[in-house]
């Protein structure tokens, strides 16, 4: 029984670790005052609306959702046929091909970021929405790959062979059974690459410019000139994205397990 | 029956190992054929060549006299069926049959007509709108059977398809399967390493060892006349006595056992006198008495062990030179060991192989 309470404890302990900083960010979204700190005076929804309002925040919101939806869609597309392509059992060096493909999930962002601005800017990239979205389309792929990956080895080979037999072309065997079989995985992969983009600080730092200021990089920017309870409201809008997102990828992931 | 599908001179490599060497097979238009083997004796994998899933490293495959090497899976229409079942998780049991209609560019109309004729057939009539998930494993196969025979194909492969079903469902789709063969007239090569599926459903047993096919023949041939060792020990139970021929009198030889015992058998093949040779007696073919009788083979042994198994009682025998079991019939009376019996059996009930 003690035992039993000890675990408890440390459960509880850790847990509160984990969302303590969540705890003390969350509740000043909600502040009249207009400086980040507690006590909290009254209750007000005025940084929800300056948020929406100020254009700086307006437009970083909107940023955001562009280099987003343009990260999610490279990175699925890239990732998905990388995955495909890791499939061959014939390929030389696959193992090394493929913690190829999941570097950028281990390097530094730093010297990923160092590298990106130096190439960026030899293409005349630099400041620019492409830019921006080939770089977060590098450190996405690797969950896109991770993601299909996983849903691809659920596939037993021989229902591939069997469509063959069945009359199907290469072609119709992806379209009719491969894709559809993965779809899971490619959806929660691409629902990652969008995550991964949203908060991604590190690299919009370097090849950035003015114009293509992220939420994140405007929150990091705007916490260092003056302390506005509008953070707080971004991050509570950001707790939300991600919680959604984290439901969207339970229910694919429970959708593959229903295949099986 | 003229020929449907020869394998010409077929040999596999897969890296440095060979695991089909330079196999000749004919098989006939509605002909039920099965490749009998233990796991890697190159079955399978002659069975993927044909399905177009795998190369030959060289030789040809003919399908009603034309090469089809080069030809595609997709074009060779031919129905598959595989121990996994293979059903596409993602569709209904309806819309996994209709799946090679709508590949053949078949209306509709006819496609809704053809899945339930061919539900109707595996008797799966109510089950056109549940997921494979929701059926059990005999219902899948069954599904499987239906989906690679509504196309109407000109060859129908199946690998082991009954291999993950409990005995009692084997035995009954043995026999379905086997049916639907006769009512359809249908080409079906059959891969399995069970020998009593192998003789059950078969026309010819094509009996694979080491990428060779040992022995090919009606299953009556392959049991009561193996040609090879691997053959009489691979198909049923066996006893096998060295021996070496005295003599050779047409289609029947005289052998000289280590006990100085003659026996006069059968000939599988070519021996000449003085060959140390193997004989193959069925243990089911031996009786037992307590007086000599006047078979054409007598041994004097002696009753080491005796057990009852229901329908037949197996009992074991000695000998200073070798051992021999017999089955005798459940009608037979009890053999005590210590009790010293006469073995029995014919010339026709024994054969001569070659080492």
């Amino acid at each position: 029984m003690p035992m039993k309470l000890a675990k408890f404890t440390f459960a509880s302990l850790a847990i509160l670790f984990l969302v303590a900083p969540l705890i003390a960010i969350l509740p000043l979204a909600f502040t009249s005052s207009v400086i980040l700190t507690y006590p909290i005076p009254s209750w007000s929804l005025r940084w929800f609306e300056e948020l929406f309002t100020a254009d700086a925040w307006r437009r970083a919101i909107i940023n955001s959702l562009i280099v987003g939806s343009g990260t999610t869609l490279l990175a699925t597309v890239l990732g998905t046929a990388a995955s495909l392509g890791l499939r061959n059992r014939l390929l030389l060096f696959r193992g090394s091909v493929r913690t190829l493909f999941l570097l950028p999930m281990v390097v530094p962002a730093v010297v990923l970021g160092v590298g990106m601005q130096v190439l960026l800017a030899r293409f005349g990239l630099t400041n620019s929405y492409a830019g921006v979205i080939i770089a977060h389309t590098v450190v996405a792929v690797p969950f896109v790959v991770v993601s299909v990956t996983g849903a691809l080895a659920g596939i037993d080979e021989r229902v591939e062979l069997a469509a063959q037999s069945l009359g199907a072309s290469p072609a119709t065997v992806f379209c009719r059974v491969t894709l559809p079989l993965a779809m899971p995985g490619v959806l929660s992969g691409a629902v990652l690459a969008f995550a991964t983009s949203l908060d991604e600080v590190v690299l919009t730092l370097f090849v950035a410019g003015p114009n293509q200021r992220t939420l994140a990089r405007q929150m990091f920017s705007s916490i260092r000139e003056n302390i506005s309870p509008a953070i707080a409201a971004a991050a509570f809008l950001f707790i939300a994205a991600t919680i959604l997102v984290g439901l969207a990828v339970m229910v694919f992931r429970s959708m593959l397990a229903k295949r099986r | 029956m003229a020929e449907f599908i020869r394998f010409d001179r077929i040999t596999k490599f897969y890296g440095p190992l060979c695991v089909v060497e330079n196999l000749d097979l004919g098989i006939g238009k509605g002909e039920f054929v099965s490749l009998l083997g233990p796991s890697g004796s190159g079955k399978t994998t002659l069975l993927m060549m044909l399905a177009g899933f795998e190369q030959p490293t060289s030789g040809a495959i003919l399908l009603d006299g034309t090469a089809i090497n080069g030809v595609p899976t997709h074009k060779r229409d031919m129905g598959v069926v595989f121990q996994s079942y293979a059903l596409f998780p993602h569709m209904s049991v309806g819309e996994n049959i209709a799946f090679p209609l709508q590949m053949r560019g078949i209306s509709k109309a006819e496609i809704a007509e053809r899945v339930k004729r061919a539900l109707d057939m595996v008797q799966l009539s109510a089950f056109a709108d549940r997921r494979p998930s929701q059926l059990s494993g005999g219902q899948q196969q069954r599904v499987a059977l239906a989906r690679a025979l509504v196309f109407e194909p000109r060859v129908v492969l199946m690998d082991e398809p009954l291999g993950a079903l409990d005995k009692q469902l084997r035995e009954q789709m043995q026999l379905d399967i086997r049916d639907l063969h006769r009512r359809l007239g249908l080409t079906i090569v059959f891969v399995t390493h069970d020998q009593s599926e192998a003789l059950t459903m078969s026309d010819r047993v094509a009996v694979f060892n080491k990428g060779k096919i040992e022995q090919i023949g009606t299953p009556r041939q392959v049991y009561d006349e193996p040609a090879t060792r691997f053959v009489a020990e691979f198909i049923g139970e066996t006893n096998l006595v060295e021996g070496v021929v005295e003599t050779v009198q047409g289609q029947e030889a005289t052998v000289r056992l280590a006990s100085g015992a003659h026996i006069v058998s059968a000939l599988s093949g070519a021996v000449a006198s003085g060959q140390p040779v193997y004989l193959s007696i069925r243990p089911e073919r031996v009786d037992l008495s307590e007086t000599r009788g006047d078979a054409r083979n007598v041994l004097e042994m002696e009753v080491t062990d005796s057990v009852y198994q229901g329908d037949h009682l197996r009992v074991q025998l000695e000998t200073a030179a070798h051992p021999l079991i017999a089955k005798l019939g459940r009608r037979s009376r009890e053999f005590p060991p210590g009790t010293k019996v006469f073995a029995a059996f014919s010339a026709g009930d024994c054969r001569v192989i070659a080492p």
